[in-house]
């Protein structure tokens, strides 16, 4: 795990990064983000300029292209005292990667790891910064959670999402291996298709192992990865911050 | 030997179709992984032992030369011939000049990756001379005339059926899978005979100890022993890589090795062989020859990929590969597979061979979790991908969707005017928020892609319906 001293934030105003993926596929969680950090007492700004991080094309190798968008970004959103992303894997190319791909230009790097010590993951933002605790009765829900990738590897964030879910009712059974990878990827899941469903098809199996009605994730790309071969199956995959705001509404 | 996209996609499918192989690989990697994961948990302050091995490795690579020489100087005075080969061409002809020298016909060979990697066994059968694998694993796989698909474990695509089968065909009997005991007896009678017989026995090497200059061999089968002490001759063939300073750091190297390939807190057999057997010694062999391998090792050092020759050959990364445990060994057609394999195999046996093997991961991060040098597996996939950009020896077709990509991300109104006019040409295709296409025309074949929701998140924020009530 990448070390970056995050900063404490004062302020009660956070800057939405709502990812490419939740703005024009799966724009309901960007609405629950919204919700929830409005509940856990914050003003939220969403800078309309925002549109991709450029994990998709440094993933694949375009340096060019994922740099000149993560000089946008950080010019983006910069001026906010937080940034809170509904994606680990979008926070972590925030905070991992881009303090790396801009360290040629020294005063663009600077402005990075400015960047990356007050971006934080949703659920990773409400636990340890917010300090949310949603209180009532909630019922009992059954569920497993997958760990995306980039969330528990590079980010370190493993009990953060489970913390949430418990607090507001969730019954966790766990995942033969609630960290392998669903077969996403990026585009590693239409390079090699064959293998990427493969991959989802093994987590689904595991979910249903694990006898739940619901598998958690708080990666958009896992969703819609896992959500495309569910046709059929009685699982639902669902993001935890739909799952969060829906119980604590 | 060669892996473009299309060519290990095909392999992939099919290994992926064979529910054979599948339970063969999940039970295999399963109980590897499961097993190095009880062994860490015992070893205390394993993470540091991890960090000090790597600063070990690390700058042992430094002074690799320097080292290498202090190895042959030693090995030498021990009585040893130590030969440099720059490739895989003079590595053979070291090995097959040698084998004439004697009038060698059969060689017996204990597993060694180095040699799967500069394709001995068919250089040798070439010029007349037979060798025959003595690891249990590639003896298998040898009698099947395959290759090997997995690092430490050669067969574990195979199941104990397959092996009755094989091993029966060779010694005329018909043997019950059940029956391991039996199983691995009459493999033991049928290497025997070889091991008696063998005019040379070569051998990779686990390490080389600089201090002493000895070869280490680690077996669970012995077999290494019998290789390396019964014929009149023994010949090391050894990656450069594999080079220790001392035998304290070389302690810590087994330590970590064993527990990480098989979950055992050290292999049942650690030979060490330090030149040929002296006058007086019970028994040993007269003649030893280490062939110190370069093959494209040397011009790694400086460069953003140095860090791959920290690696000690463990294999605990196929385990944990979500890729790998899916594809299989074979489905990289290179010795070596997974992780590893796929940085390793470009830089070493060519990257216009080997395009795809780039891509054959999610970039999960397993491999580097587990890795007992923590080698940063990801990051060198992201630059061997980045390089194939700047190389542009990735087709013209996907170079130019990713550049007119990301100009679309870099204007906010363009993206806007692309994603509405992708929201009217889904229309016949999108349903409960996934598109079904047609299956010729989906990219990701029975997966359902996600459809564009019908209004985007900053059109309903622009609208001033999420406004704070």
């Amino acid at each position: 795990m990448e070390e970056v001293e995050l900063k404490m934030t004062q302020s009660k105003r956070v800057a939405l990064c709502v990812t490419c993926l939740v703005d024009q596929v799966v724009p309901e969680i960007g609405v629950a983000t919204v919700q929830l950090l409005r509940r856990a007492g914050y003003e939220v700004e969403f800078p309309e300029a925002q549109t991709c991080c450029g994990q998709p094309f440094f993933n694949s190798g375009f340096r060019e292209q994922a740099t000149d968008l993560a000089k946008r970004t950080v010019e983006i959103f910069e001026p906010f005292e937080a940034v809170v992303l509904p994606s680990g894997s979008c926070a972590a190319m925030i905070r991992v990667e881009y303090p790396h791909l801009l360290e040629e230009w020294p005063e663009w790097q600077h402005r990075a790891e400015e960047l990356a010590a007050k971006t934080y993951e949703l659920s990773e933002f409400l636990v340890n910064y917010a300090d949310w605790i949603p209180r009532g009765d909630f019922e009992e829900i059954r569920l497993t959670y997958h760990d995306s990738c980039h969330m528990c590897r590079l980010l370190g964030l493993r009990d953060e999402p489970r913390q949430l879910l418990e607090r507001v009712g969730g019954r966790i059974s766990e995942m033969s291996e609630s960290d392998r990878c669903c077969g996403f990827g990026g585009l590693f899941s239409v390079r090699m298709p064959e293998v990427s469903n493969a991959m989802t098809a093994e987590k689904l199996h595991q979910a249903c192992d694990a006898g739940v009605e619901a598998l958690v994730t708080s990666d958009p790309g896992c969703l819609t990865q896992m959500r495309g071969l569910t046709e059929g199956s009685s699982i639902k995959v669902e993001h935890i911050a739909t799952v969060l705001e829906e119980v604590t509404r | 030997m060669t892996a473009t996209l299309s060519e290990f996609r095909q392999r992939a499918k099919t290994a992926i179709e064979d529910v054979r192989l599948q339970g063969a690989l999940d039970g295999g990697t399963g109980k590897l992984w499961e097993m190095r994961r009880l062994t860490f948990e015992e070893l205390p302050n394993s993470d540091a032992l991890r960090d000090h091995f790597k600063a070990i490795r690390s700058a042992t690579l430094r002074n690799l030369v320097e080292h290498l020489e202090t190895f042959e100087k030693n090995a030498t005075a021990a009585g040893a011939n130590v030969h440099w080969a720059r490739d895989g061409t003079d590595a053979r002809e070291i090995v097959i000049s040698i084998a004439q020298e004697h009038g060698v016909k059969l060689v017996t060979k204990s597993k060694s990756m180095a040699t799967e990697e500069i394709h001995l066994n068919e250089a040798l059968a070439e010029v007349g001379v037979e060798a025959i694998e003595t690891d249990l694993g590639e003896y298998i796989v040898q009698l099947a005339e395959e290759t090997p698909s997995h690092i430490i474990a050669p067969a574990i695509h195979k199941t104990r059926h397959e092996a009755a089968e094989l091993l029966g065909r060779e010694s005329g009997r018909s043997l019950s899978p059940d029956d391991l005991t039996t199983l691995t007896g009459e493999a033991r009678k049928l290497l025997r005979k070889r091991f008696l017989t063998a005019g040379m026995g070569i051998s990779g090497g686990n390490m080389i100890v600089a201090e002493t200059g000895s070869v280490v061999l680690v077996t669970n089968e012995g077999n290494a022993r019998m290789v390396t002490s019964v014929p009149p001759v023994h010949i090391a063939v050894v990656g450069i890589e594999k080079i220790i300073p001392t035998w304290d750091a070389a302690a810590i190297w087994l330590s970590l090795l064993a527990r990480s390939a098989s979950g055992q807190p050290l292999s049942i057999y650690t030979s060490v062989i330090t030149g040929p057997s002296r006058a007086g010694d019970p028994d040993g062999t007269g003649e030893v020859h280490i062939v110190l391998l370069d093959n494209g090792r040397s011009e790694l050092v400086g460069t953003k990929y140095e860090e791959v020759l920290q690696c000690i050959r463990c294999g605990a990364c196929l385990n944990v590969c979500p890729v790998y445990r899916e594809a299989g060994g074979h489905s990289y057609d290179s010795p070596y597979p997974g992780p590893i394999g796929a940085v390793v195999t470009p830089l070493l046996l060519g990257r216009e061979n080997y395009e795809a093997l780039p891509h054959a991961s999610s970039l999960c991060g397993a491999c580097k979790e587990v890795c007992p040098v923590r080698i940063d597996l990801p990051r060198m996939l992201l630059e061997l991908r980045a390089d194939q950009v700047a190389e542009r020896t990735i087709p013209w077709k996907e170079r130019k969707a990713e550049e007119a990509g990301a100009f679309v991300f870099k204007h906010e109104k363009l993206m806007r005017f692309m994603t509405n006019a992708a929201r009217l040409a889904q229309r016949p295709f999108s349903r409960d928020g996934k598109l079904h296409l047609p299956q010729r025309l989906n990219p990701a074949l029975e997966r359902q892609l996600p459809a564009l929701a019908k209004r985007s998140f900053r059109e309903m924020w622009k609208s001033g319906e999420l406004e704070e009530k």
